[in-house]
């Protein structure tokens, strides 16, 4: 399946509008239905095409176990620091009206979700991607 | 109309999870599950759930698929018994 031609070319063409939809999904989370989540499920499903079609060593060398382990603690990072800075302007965990009252910043609250949202979509990817990868390989590989 | 569909796929999601659990082959089983997931998906969306049927589509249908898959590939396919 490997050398065939029509799925590599297709699975190329796809991988862009799979990826731009994730990040669709995950920026329309705050307005309509979707979400970080969900998103960033999307996003790990055009890594998964790319394994099915070029196989582990292609994906794993355009997104290696550092980045994934790096991505993975970007989102959480954003995602707790947004919640923590709501604390520091004195409000509750990721209240996200105290920022926009203390900084006098008008639809703040709107881009706060936004980048929490981008948060959470980050993470899941990254972890989705390193279960299906971590699963796919064999046991020789490099452990963690 | 909308009524004949609706039973039409809740009639063919209980096929798919009769099937799932009745058939010897582990891969057709994960393929009859992911077919169950996605008619899932329909009727959430139907019932006005859509992130419901977001995360069954992606998650049910996607990511659990190839996770099983994966996991055949390391076992046995077919039961003995």
């Amino acid at each position: 399946m490997r050398e065939n031609v029509v799925i590599r070319t297709v699975c190329r063409l796809f991988v862009p509008f799979i990826q731009l939809f994730a990040l669709y999904v995950i920026v329309h989370g705050a307005s309509g239905p979707g979400g970080g989540f969900q998103g960033g499920v999307i996003f790990a499903t055009s890594f998964i095409l790319l394994l099915i079609a070029f196989g582990l060593p292609c994906v794993r060398g355009r997104f290696g176990r550092s980045w994934i382990r790096a991505y993975a603690a970007c989102g959480i990072i954003i995602f707790a620091g947004v919640g923590l800075t709501c604390i520091l302007f004195s409000g509750n965990f990721l209240e996200y009206a105290a920022i926009e009252t203390a900084l006098g910043i008008p639809h703040l609250q709107t881009l706060m979700i936004d980048i929490v949202e981008a948060g959470i979509g980050i993470t899941v990817m990254a972890v989705m991607t390193s279960i299906i990868l971590d699963f796919v390989g064999k046991e020789e590989e490099e452990p963690l | 109309m909308i009524w004949i569909i609706n039973f039409a796929l809740l009639l063919f999601m209980i096929i798919c999870a009769l099937a799932a659990i009745t058939v010897r082959d582990l891969l057709h089983a994960t393929v009859i599950l992911a077919a169950y997931s996605l008619v899932m998906s329909v009727l959430w969306a139907g019932l006005n759930a859509v992130d419901v049927a977001f995360t069954e589509a992606t998650v049910g249908a996607g990511i659990t698929t190839v996770l099983f898959i994966a996991a055949i590939a390391r076992i046995r396919r077919c039961s003995e018994d």
